[in-house]
């Protein structure tokens, strides 16, 4: 009982370190793979590194080229249309289907999955579907011109100006499911009791929609702004897949724009400035929500 | 939009219905389009492609374009087909799910059920980094997997993808978490039971609807990754690089059929893992991470 003691002790104070030192590897890797290696990549882009990493120090001088450069303007103009428009069309389809789906439909099992499967694929699989559905030559406008519709037009790929919206096209068919699931989740966690109340005071469907339920959608509205928003920012593979940036540089958005000025354009300073602003323009979206869902939980 | 009616939400006019039903199949039609497109071309001769419908069923079914994309389809400069890149997105996705899940399962059971001071904190900068642009690391991780003898090689993938995928197996498991009883916990601690007793005997038994949304997501996003195989494969590369390789490789005749089979292949085991298990993704999902 005597030497009982201090070994009880000794397991305690081991016990108050297990927990500790079983975080620990994770986050010496976060602290070294992600916030060691922003730093770096910080500190690459007020350097004047081109090929390989340098360390003269050059101010801010990349991020002032950056800014001059057309190229990069494209790349932050195709961002805003696509982002926008990625977001406003997943929402909308996303909440539209979720309403109509939540209205006892016979065959909600077999019509949920289809909305949702395109979520499963990659990015490069989505791409080179919608590449050969979009090619005016074999695609859809040979298919409609087969079928008879000899005036119809849908070259949009293949020209400078529209070929964006092909981009948001494909991205959405990719996506849109998924918000659906997010928006139906949230439908089925409202109490039916405040609708039935709400029917009783003879509001109509629209009005009860428009005024309760959708509101009380808030929180899938944040989180599906959020989820939209930093997959719009870090968009790649699709781009690479579908258009690879073209025709000409139409459809380039900076994360093809940082890649092939880092690797094949031997101009890493610039590529570098280049993620850090993609970084930022996370961390703007993100870090208010992540501060009220912490302060929130804790 | 529902001008007809009046009374409830589910009780809807005819027309409305139908209305809805239109809909709801119109976007089940869009959403399964490409599937066929590539399904139906798969399967046909290239002759029917090139003069032919896209939407047009085969007229001469054949399973050639499939044998092709496996085994012989020309990758880059070798004719290997896919199979060994397949085998490569297999050897990098298994291991680094299994690992990351058994991670994010510990941080998430230490982040509820033993708090210390600051723990938020570090639970927060975990958070944001599942959503950093990759593009932020993607030149220092290229010096150090240089560095470590890593570059272009299985174990390389795998510790990427660890090392990014920590973040969401931690928020999951840390999420579920919160919610059970910490008294339990407590009950145990009192009854003398360590930190792995518990972790083993009440953690993990309750643990399994958050480790099919974790190991799920997990193999979901590692095996469509296409940046980081890309940059880091080298040798090694993964399914989905291959895949580009071949669909916009520029010499000879573009052999469209091959490209779909190809397509279906890189896409079937997250299809596969999808169909299986997908309804309990999307249930765990919700549970965990958007409160209705």
């Amino acid at each position: 009982m005597a030497h009982g003691v201090p070994a009880a002790d000794f397991r305690t104070r081991l016990q108050d370190w297990i927990p500790k030192l079983v975080l620990s590897p994770s986050l010496a890797a976060m602290l070294v793979f992600v916030y060691g290696f922003i730093g770096f990549t910080v500190y690459l882009s007020f350097t004047d590194s081109k090929m390989l990493p340098s360390y003269d120090w050059v101010g801010l001088e990349n991020y002032s080229k950056l800014w001059g450069l057309s190229h990069w303007w494209t790349a932050i103009t195709n961002l805003g249309i696509f982002a926008a428009l990625y977001i406003v069309l997943c929402t909308g389809i996303g909440l539209a289907l979720a309403i109509f789906l939540d209205q006892k439909i016979r065959g909600e099992g077999l019509l949920r999955p289809v909305y949702l499967y395109p979520m499963a694929l990659s990015f490069i699989v989505t791409g080179t579907a919608w590449k050969w559905i979009l090619d005016p030559g074999i695609g859809l406008e040979n298919t409609m011109h087969l079928w008879g519709w000899e005036s119809f037009h849908f070259d949009w790929i293949k020209n400078r100006d529209f070929a964006i919206y092909t981009v948001v096209i494909a991205a959405v068919w990719q996506t849109s499911g998924f918000v659906m699931a997010m928006f139906l989740a949230g439908l089925r966690g409202i109490d039916n009791e405040i609708l039935k109340a709400a029917q009783i005071d003879g509001a109509s469907n629209w009005k009860l929609y428009r005024r309760i339920v959708i509101p009380m959608l808030r929180p899938a509205f944040l989180s599906s702004f959020v989820i939209l928003s930093h997959l719009a920012v870090k968009s790649y593979d699709l781009i690479i897949a579908l258009t690879g940036g073209g025709p000409g540089r139409a459809t380039e958005l900076p994360a093809t724009f940082m890649y092939s000025y880092t690797f094949t354009r031997n101009s890493m300073g610039i590529g570098a400035a280049s993620a850090v602003i993609m970084l930022m323009t996370i961390a703007a979206i993100m870090t208010p929500y992540l501060y009220a869902e912490l302060k929130e939980k804790s | 939009m529902s001008a007809a009616t009046q009374e409830t939400a589910v009780r809807t006019g005819a027309v409305t219905r139908v209305f809805i039903y239109g809909l709801l199949i119109v976007f089940a039609l869009f959403y399964l389009m490409p599937l066929f497109v590539m399904l139906a071309n798969s399967l046909k001769p290239l002759s029917e492609i090139t003069g032919g419908n896209m939407m047009a069923l085969p007229q001469a079914w054949t399973i050639e374009p499939w044998q092709k994309a496996w085994s012989s389809a020309q990758i880059g400069v070798e004719p290997t087909g896919l199979r060994p890149y397949f085998l490569n997105s297999i050897l990098m996705v298994v291991p680094a799910v299994a690992i990351s899940t058994i991670f994010g399962a510990l941080n998430g059971y230490v982040l509820t059920k033993w708090r210390f001071r600051g723990d938020s904190i570090l639970f927060g900068l975990l958070l944001f980094s599942c959503f950093i642009p990759f593009q932020i690391v993607l030149i220092p991780m290229a010096m150090i997997l240089g560095k470590l003898g890593l570059a272009g090689s299985v174990p390389g993938l795998v510790m990427v993808h660890v090392v990014y995928g920590i973040g969401f197996t931690t928020l999951y498991y840390r999420n579920y978490y919160a919610a059970f009883p910490t008294e339990l916990v407590r009950a145990a601690m009192i009854d003398g039971a360590g930190f792995f007793r518990i972790f083993w005997r009440i953690m993990l038994p309750v643990s399994g609807p958050i480790t099919v949304v974790s190991v799920i997501w997990q193999f979901t996003n590692i095996w469509n990754d296409f940046l980081f195989g890309v940059s880091f494969g080298g040798q090694s590369q993964p399914m989905t690089a291959a895949l580009n390789n071949l669909v916009q490789s520029s010499t000879g005749v573009k052999e469209y059929n091959v490209h779909f089979a190809g397509a279906i292949l890189a896409a079937l085991p997250t299809l596969l893992v999808y169909i299986v298990a997908g309804r309990y993704f999307v249930r765990g999902l919700m549970a965990g991470s958007v409160k209705g």
